[in-house]
């Protein structure tokens, strides 16, 4: 019992599975058993074998599985391509099978009344045999679909659990859901044998599949609540994105770093913020490339390392656009200062998207990463899952304490406002326009910091021209109106003249 | 007929346990006298022979021989049942008096 005003003393067992002990505040609780509850094909052979895999390899911790449906030669193979040798594991006295999967070809006779006491009894013998501190029991279903009487194995895996709990061990059970949202799992089990339940999801959603997790209930602990997206990696296995369990609490730097031209630099009040986010967005051709061109060589400059992560266009397009404004990325490459990434954006899902770039980030170790264009991973997920990947990735680029740079694109060629700026521009940190200004007949460019958190920034719109050597920043659009709505129009002088008298620097009081 | 070798596993000394031992000790006496031999096998002490035996229910009774192996779960009160299990009921075991 819990004295009032006492936390209880429930603690958690860490999985090792990456992000999960994110969302579970810790892992899942330890000494007990929790449910892992999922459709077909959830991922939850994956996520029990794993549970042992990452106790083995991170924390020197052996584990028993117990299986029910596949045997555990399958099970070998099958989690092999995930890069776990579980048969070196086997010899080494890491891991060890209960293997309970029907025997192909033996008919089974049920006559008066059993136990499933063999079973309880193997369980235990194999936890003391390698010393287990977890247990992997896959699945509960192909228990019920083998014995007909349901009330006798509800209870006979209820003597299960308690049997786990009275050795001290932290366990898993899968299950079977029939439908991604209802009831928690086929046969009802979770009422009685665990106080944890963990669902898994692999729903469909605009044609796209999406994983989610999320944890229904610790009992007498806490967790984070809600669906975290997750994804498989070849040679990794699960990895949850712990989204809004992301703290923000990376530290603020007021250190100023170039944007690559000094006369927007200018404009920002003297340079980016080390670790900031800047989304520069514009219509195809404005010059979004550029300026993450000019982000990077302006980090080159300074002896920095850069990231390019590109979506659009091929490492070739990229050098040679890049050397058509005087900047040399094969000459960056070899001083070892930059790393470009293309990639198809349909390649893959955004989640794995999102844990590739956090790999060439934590490999390379940039101090400056470009993403051109984000705009291009939209197409590839729904508007929930890309809002998440840029939270995400904006959250674990400010950790590395490094700036980011991504560009977005407009969908209208004048004014108007990408989709990608509408869902992250409130995450970022700056975003800088680049816009096309029509004037008698002819295509300007122009160009504003719309925003730039915690600093004074230029606030006029200004005509910006590209050649040879890059972005040139020039005076101010000063007699034309409705650039950013997409309808430039030219004021005469005498009119500005006369707006300008009707805001004096006089305040309310009269100065 | 061959010799029949049938194996019983149980958890302990359990009265489900005792039952299935001697309802299978009296199956096999009118059915089988003379051309059986049984082991009780308790898996408490033996967990060995439950893993090497793949069991996981008890009481499970195990046609070794003749061939094919069979599985027969529980504690063997339903005589009928047993007795396809051992494959021991012709058709002239249809008729009969069923308790169940």
């Amino acid at each position: 019992m819990t004295e009032p005003g006492k936390l209880p003393s429930v603690t958690k067992l860490a999985t090792g599975i990456d992000g999960f002990d994110h969302i579970g505040l810790g892992g899942i609780p330890a000494g007990r058993t929790t449910l892992v509850a999922g459709t077909a094909g959830s991922a939850k052979t994956i996520f029990a074998a794993q549970f042992l895999a990452e106790g083995i390899r991170q924390f020197d911790q052996s584990g028993v599985f117990v299986t029910f449906e596949e045997s555990g030669a399958d099970i070998r193979a099958n989690v092999g391509s995930l890069g776990w040798d579980v048969a070196a594991w086997e010899a080494a006295g890491k891991w060890t099978f209960v293997d309970a999967a029907p025997q192909p070809g033996d008919e089974v006779v049920v006559s008066g009344a059993f136990d499933l006491g063999a079973l309880v009894v193997r369980v235990e013998a194999a936890v003391r045999r390698v010393g287990a501190t977890r247990v992997a029991i896959d699945s509960l279903g192909a228990v019920f679909s083998r014995f007909e009487n349901e009330v006798i194995v509800r209870a006979e895996l209820f003597r299960l659990a308690s049997a786990l709990k009275a050795m001290g061990v932290t366990s898993v059970m899968t299950a079977e859901r029939t439908h991604e949202y209802g009831e928690i799992s086929r046969h009802g089990v979770e009422e009685f044998v665990t106080d944890n339940v963990l669902i898994l999801r692999n729903v469909l959603e605009g044609e796209k599949r999406r994983r989610t997790m999320e944890v229904l209930k610790f009992r007498g602990t806490v967790h984070q609540k809600g669906e975290y997206p997750f994804t498989i990696m070849p040679d990794q296995g699960i990895v949850v994105i712990p989204l809004s369990a992301i703290e923000l609490d990376q530290r603020s730097s007021y250190t100023r770093i170039t944007s690559g031209n000094v006369e927007l630099d200018a404009m920002c009040g003297g340079g980016f913020f080390r670790d900031s986010v800047i989304l520069v967005s514009g219509a195809t051709g404005c010059g979004k490339t550029l300026t993450s061109t000019e982000f990077i060589a302006g980090g080159v400059a300074q002896g920095e390392r850069s990231l390019l992560m590109a979506f659009e266009e091929s490492r070739d397009q990229l050098s040679r656009n890049a050397s058509g404004w005087g900047r040399d990325f094969d000459r960056y490459e070899r001083e070892g200062l930059l790393r470009v990434v293309a990639v198809y954006p349909e390649a893959a899902g955004l989640e794995d998207h999102l844990i590739r770039i956090k790999r060439e980030i934590e490999s390379f170790k940039p101090n400056r990463v470009a993403v051109d264009s984000l705009s291009a991973l939209e197409r590839v997920s729904s508007i929930k899952g890309f809002r998440e990947f840029v939270i995400s990735l904006t959250s674990f680029i400010k950790h590395q304490e490094i700036a980011g740079l991504f560009t977005a694109t407009t969908s209208s060629l004048m004014g108007g406002e990408s989709v990608t700026e509408t869902h992250i521009s409130t995450i970022t940190d700056a975003i800088i326009l680049l816009r096309y200004v029509e004037m008698f007949g002819e295509m300007k460019r122009g160009l504003t910091v719309l925003k730039m958190r915690g600093s004074a920034h230029d606030k006029d719109i200004r005509a910006f021209t590209i050649d040879g050597a890059g972005m040139h920043i020039g005076a101010p659009f000063r007699n034309v109106t409705g650039i950013l709505a997409g309808h430039p129009r030219h004021v005469p002088p005498a009119e500005i003249e006369r707006l300008g008298q009707l805001f004096t620097n006089e305040g309310p009081l009269g100065v | 007929m061959g010799k029949y070798l049938l194996r019983l596993y149980i958890t302990g000394r359990t009265p489900q346990g005792n039952r299935a031992i001697a309802n299978l000790q009296r199956i096999c006496q009118t059915e089988l006298a003379g051309r059986y031999e049984m082991e009780v096998i308790d898996v408490i002490e033996d967990p060995q022979a439950a893993e090497d035996a793949r069991i996981i229910a008890t009481p499970t009774l195990i046609k070794a021989l003749p061939p094919p192996l069979r599985r027969i779960i529980g504690d063997l009160s339903n005589k009928d049942k047993v007795l396809v299990g051992l494959d021991l009921s012709g058709p002239d075991d249809l008729v009969g008096d069923h308790h169940d």
